[in-house]
């Protein structure tokens, strides 16, 4: 694509939650797509080092918590010489106004992106009933 | 010419500092932003992507975060003491009539050349790629490599 544009650097955005976290750590707000079609709405969101089993989603009455950790890649006797960014967790939370499947929540996590489809519920579908005559 | 608008303007006649006030407020701001007092990005190249390098006695590694971006999407080359990084991230299209709520990921693409602190193996040159953050492995060349010396 010849006529896609240049990428621009932008700055991890640090959150401050409320509960303190027992390990210290920078805490990071992980950009997301977020978009609904008439069955389901989908998240995409950046999570770059976090692997599948340090994430975890939580749906809780309306409440949507995302939470990443990453284990540290460095080697023990690796010495800095350029930072540019950091690296911690990833914390997210959303207020869901759809009533969602929760039996149906699909999450998939791929090269740093998690990628997050919440079906709707079904409305009652009309029914229609016979009177059985005697 | 000055009474005149200061009669003019009801917020200035209220309060004649509030102009001021306003300069400062944007002097301060211009000097947060340019001398950035946060000295973890004070060496930021401010270029996509940020990368870490980190080294150890036998290789310099460079750590780049790339959420989204598969293998063959990069281009990582190697000339004399540099190492060039580039690339496209592409975010697939969705349902056309999707509605979107948010939209704060981008796409684009990036090319980024860094240099090394010192000499390098370009033949040892070993990049991987997982959960999308992108590492390159780069061996030190046998000069730069740090030597033991015992004393006699």
């Amino acid at each position: 694509m010849a006529d896609s544009k240049e990428l621009k650097l932008k700055e991890k955005q640090e959150v401050s939650i409320p509960a303190e976290h027992t390990r210290p750590g920078p805490v990071f707000t992980p950009a997301v797509d977020i978009f609904e079609t008439d069955k389901e709405i989908t998240l995409l969101a950046d999570m770059p080092g976090v692997a599948g089993k340090n994430l975890n989603i939580d749906l809780r009455d309306d409440t949507l918590t995302l939470t990443g950790d990453i284990e540290p890649f460095e080697g023990p006797d690796e010495n800095d010489i350029l930072v540019e960014y950091e690296v911690g967790k990833y914390f997210r939370q959303f207020t869901l106004s759809e009533v969602i499947d929760q039996e149906k929540i699909e999450a998939d996590l791929k090269n740093g992106v998690l990628r997050l489809t919440l079906p709707k519920v079904e409305k009652a579908k009309p029914r229609k009933i016979t009177v059985n005559a005697a | 010419m000055l009474i005149r608008r200061f009669f003019e303007n009801p917020a200035a006649y209220r309060n004649p500092f509030a102009e001021l006030d306003r300069m400062r407020k944007e002097m301060d701001f211009l000097n947060s932003s340019l001398f950035n007092t946060d000295p973890r990005h004070a060496f930021s190249a401010g270029v996509f992507p940020a990368v870490n390098l980190t080294e150890d006695k036998d290789n310099f590694y460079i750590r780049a975060e790339l959420p989204g971006v598969k293998a063959d999407e990069l281009d990582i080359q190697t000339t004399g003491k540099s190492i060039t990084i580039s690339g496209e991230r592409k975010i697939s299209d969705e349902d056309a009539n999707a509605r979107y709520h948010r939209r704060e990921r981008e796409a684009g693409r990036f090319s980024r050349i860094l240099e090394l602190p010192g000499d390098i193996n370009t033949d040892k040159v070993e990049a991987g790629l997982a959960d999308g953050i992108l590492t390159i492995t780069v061996a030190k060349a046998e000069v730069a490599k740090p030597r033991q010396i015992t004393i006699k």
